[in-house]
């Protein structure tokens, strides 16, 4: 299997999809002649044209919801937000239109728009640049909101997010675009709604997405040497959650911590908290822990950054917090 | 009877046609209000009257496939593009039988069958997607226009100027109709804005903006015939700015307390329904006689609506759970032939993926790297 990028799978499947299907097409700021501001669009205005490959002017709530009356009217626009921060401009046509157009017309309406771009902390650029914002998506019915971590995940879902009848909010990340690994050729669709075992154990659950998913690795990895035996699951879809995997997983091990790179308020965490307390109260050992974004501003001091953020010690502690093995 | 200077342009039939229209929706309105006040209708119920001209001369003036949409002040337009009034009335009275099933209410009605996409409720959200649907006309290299409606307050949000912007620079064959009765809810638009005539706005973006009449149905046919024209021959967008009054409150929640009782008067008298039927009459084209008729037809077909609202069920709880997410293979819903079980044939359908061709260019290259050879860059 080829190895590829994060970033080259994404292009590899938009350029699938666009080929496949000529309602596809791609709009956003600089993702023509520039070639994607994170280069995930390289090549593709040279391949598919200036009405298919759409540079934008800056206008988020614009584009956004123009994007939005084409996908009303049989087009599959796939929405390039350079980052997630600055999709906030949008969030009206996305919450108020592009997840209720179905609901208010009765049925009548159908809304197949993908919004993508990059989530999260990119690395040296303070608060208005580094925020992990999926929880406010997940939040809103009428939406399907998903965080691929690996390069496989991310061109199977981004294929499977174009081909859905329904809004689809993607979140990449700054940090991944450059991270590689097998990717399958062609005719490669994950499911949307599907969690992935990414690593089998039998002693505690580590429930995480995205960019957190490389630290939730490293963490077990560590246990690993220390005779701990952790499973990853990697939730992949943030709406609809896989409960059932959640609670298998959960049944096996009778612990779990969940890994999550926003703040601990409304976050995604807590209502996968809410999941295994309500419906695998029983089975728990230990009370679920979390491990979560400090509830302060993303500094720009490179010290800063990181205690604001999870990292493998933090998730270690936590995981050893939940088999009650602190300070050994 | 003396015959007129000049002859009139338009037949008998397009007369008394807009004139049923633009009565249908006066009577409706009156209806709906009546139903409010007895508590049938509940939320935000914003009434048209006074305003009839804006939707029915466009309506008129453009063809059936043409998109169509607006904001929250949303009854008038589907009637005059053929909704069925009783299913608008029991979407009004938050029953199963209206056109979304009752879950919008008077500011969400939507009925694809006739082109008409949608009420939206925030202030200026539907300007973004007329853009959009005009865009896919664009894109499919059809011949069709989208038609969108929004209020003077509206004209100030971001949204409108970011879709001017991009509707003008690809040149999108849209047109918006600002229905400038100018109210923000209590707030005279000259009160916040520093350009209160709309119209302007549209120089700003290099795009075709004029004023209309907008009591004046006649009026309102001829600017957007031109403007439709305009449009299919590629030349981008329009903006017109319907000059208009409503006579109720904003909604019916308001008595309308900010404006001077002579204000509403003066404006009364440029009611645009007398106005067409004197303007017939003078012409020869219509009788007293037909207009009576044509009232009477259409007090009974609003009799009609009211009832079978009245009559209609609430929706059922399992409709809780539809309309939220499409499910793999969920056919879209046509309203009257889920209540009516009347045979939908013109739903909208657009070319496979695999059939569509896309030929447009919409920055042509050269164009591109001439600017860049200019600027000194190579590509
Ligand atoms: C974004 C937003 N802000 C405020 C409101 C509340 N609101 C509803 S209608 C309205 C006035 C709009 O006036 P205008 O655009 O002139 O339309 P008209 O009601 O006169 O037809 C306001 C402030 C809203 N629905 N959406
Ligand atoms: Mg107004």
């Amino acid at each position: 299997m080829p190895e590829l990028m994060y970033r080259e799978a994404l292009n590899q499947a938009l350029a699938e999809e666009m080929e496949r299907d000529a309602n596809v097409f791609l709009i956003g700021e600089e993702v023509g002649r520039y070639n994607g501001a994170f280069k995930v669009s390289q090549g593709l205005l040279d391949k598919f044209g200036s009405a298919r490959i759409i540079d934008a002017p800056i206008s988020e709530l614009g584009f956004g919801g123009m994007s939005v009356g084409a996908a009303m009217v049989g087009l599959r626009p796939v929405v390039e937000m350079m980052t997630w921060n600055f999709a906030i401009l949008a969030m009206d046509q996305i919450v108020n239109n592009a997840a209720k157009l179905r609901h208010m017309s009765g049925g009548q309406l159908r809304c197949p728009i993908v919004f993508r771009g990059p989530g999260g902390a990119g690395g040296r650029l303070s608060s208005q640049h580094s925020q992990a914002l999926e929880s406010n998506y997940a939040h809103f019915p009428g939406l399907k909101v998903i965080a691929p971590a690996t390069p496989a995940d991310a061109k199977g879902m981004l294929k499977a997010a174009i081909r859905d009848e329904n809004p689809v909010i993607m979140f990449e990340g700054e940090r991944l675009y450059a991270l590689k690994g097998e990717v399958p050729e062609g005719e490669h669709v994950v499911p949307l709604g599907k969690a992935d075992v990414k690593r089998e154990g039998t002693d505690v659950t580590v429930i995480t997405w995205s960019r957190m998913y490389y630290f939730c690795m490293q963490a077990a990895e560590e246990l690993a040497k220390e005779g701990i035996s952790v499973e990853v699951l990697d939730l992949r879809t943030l709406r609809p959650l896989d409960e059932e995997a959640i609670l298998a997983s959960v049944r096996k091990t009778n612990r779990a911590v969940i890994v999550e790179e926003g703040w601990a308020l409304a976050g995604i965490g807590a209502s996968v908290v809410d999941i295994i307390q309500s419906k695998a109260f029983d089975e728990l050992d230990a009370p679920v822990e979390r491990v979560t974004g400090l509830d302060v501003n993303m500094s720009y001091a490179a010290n800063l950054e990181n205690a604001t953020q999870p990292d493998a010690p933090k998730i270690i502690a936590a995981v050893k917090k939940v088999l009650y093995r602190q300070g050994a | 009877m003396e015959a007129p200077a000049v002859a009139s342009p338009y037949s008998k039939d397009l007369l008394l046609t807009m004139y049923r229209k633009m009565y249908l929706i006066r009577r409706f309105e009156e209806r709906a209000g009546q139903q409010y006040t007895l508590g049938k209708i509940a939320g935000f119920c914003h009434l048209y009257i006074g305003q009839e001209a804006v939707a029915v001369g466009p309506i008129e003036a453009i063809r059936k496939e043409d998109y169509m949409l607006s904001a929250y002040r949303d009854h008038g337009q589907p009637l005059a593009r053929g909704s069925d009034a009783g299913m608008v009335m029991a979407e009004l009275f938050g029953r199963g039988t209206g056109y979304s099933k009752g879950k919008g209410g008077s500011m969400h009605i939507f009925d694809i069958e006739h082109q008409f996409y949608g009420g939206y409720g925030i202030v200026g959200g539907q300007i973004p997607l007329a853009a959009g649907m005009a865009f896919a006309s664009r894109y499919r290299n059809e011949d069709r226009v989208t038609v969108c409606y929004f209020g003077d307050a509206a004209a100030n949000q971001g949204a409108l100027h970011e879709t001017f912007n991009m509707a003008s620079k690809w040149k999108l064959p849209v047109i918006y109709i600002c229905e400038n009765n100018r109210y923000g809810m209590g707030t005279a638009i000259s009160r916040t804005s520093a350009v209160p005539e709309i119209y302007k706005r549209a120089a700003a973006y290099d795009m075709r903006g004029e004023p209309v009449d907008g009591m004046d149905v006649l009026k309102m046919y001829e600017a957007v015939k031109d403007a439709a024209a305009w449009c299919r021959a590629g030349k981008g967008p329009v903006l017109l700015e319907a000059n208009t009054y409503r006579f109720r409150g904003h909604s019916m929640a308001d008595p309308a307390t900010y404006r001077s009782k002579q204000e509403v008067e003066e404006e009364r008298k440029g009611d645009p329904i007398p106005k067409l039927r004197d303007y017939a009459i003078k012409n020869g084209l219509g009788a007293d006689a037909d207009f009576e008729r044509i009232e009477e037809e259409v007090k009974a077909q609003v009799d009609a609506a009211v009832k079978f609202a009245d009559e209609s069920p609430e929706p059922s709880l399992e409709e809780l759970w539809r309309d939220t997410i499409v499910e793999p293979g969920e056919p879209d819903v046509r309203p009257r032939e889920r209540v009516l079980g009347t045979k939908v044939t013109n739903w909208p359908s657009y070319p496979s993926g695999q059939e569509l061709k896309v030929t447009w260019d919409l920055e042509p290259r050269e164009q591109a790297e001439l600017a860049d050879k200019k600027a000194g860059l190579t590509r």
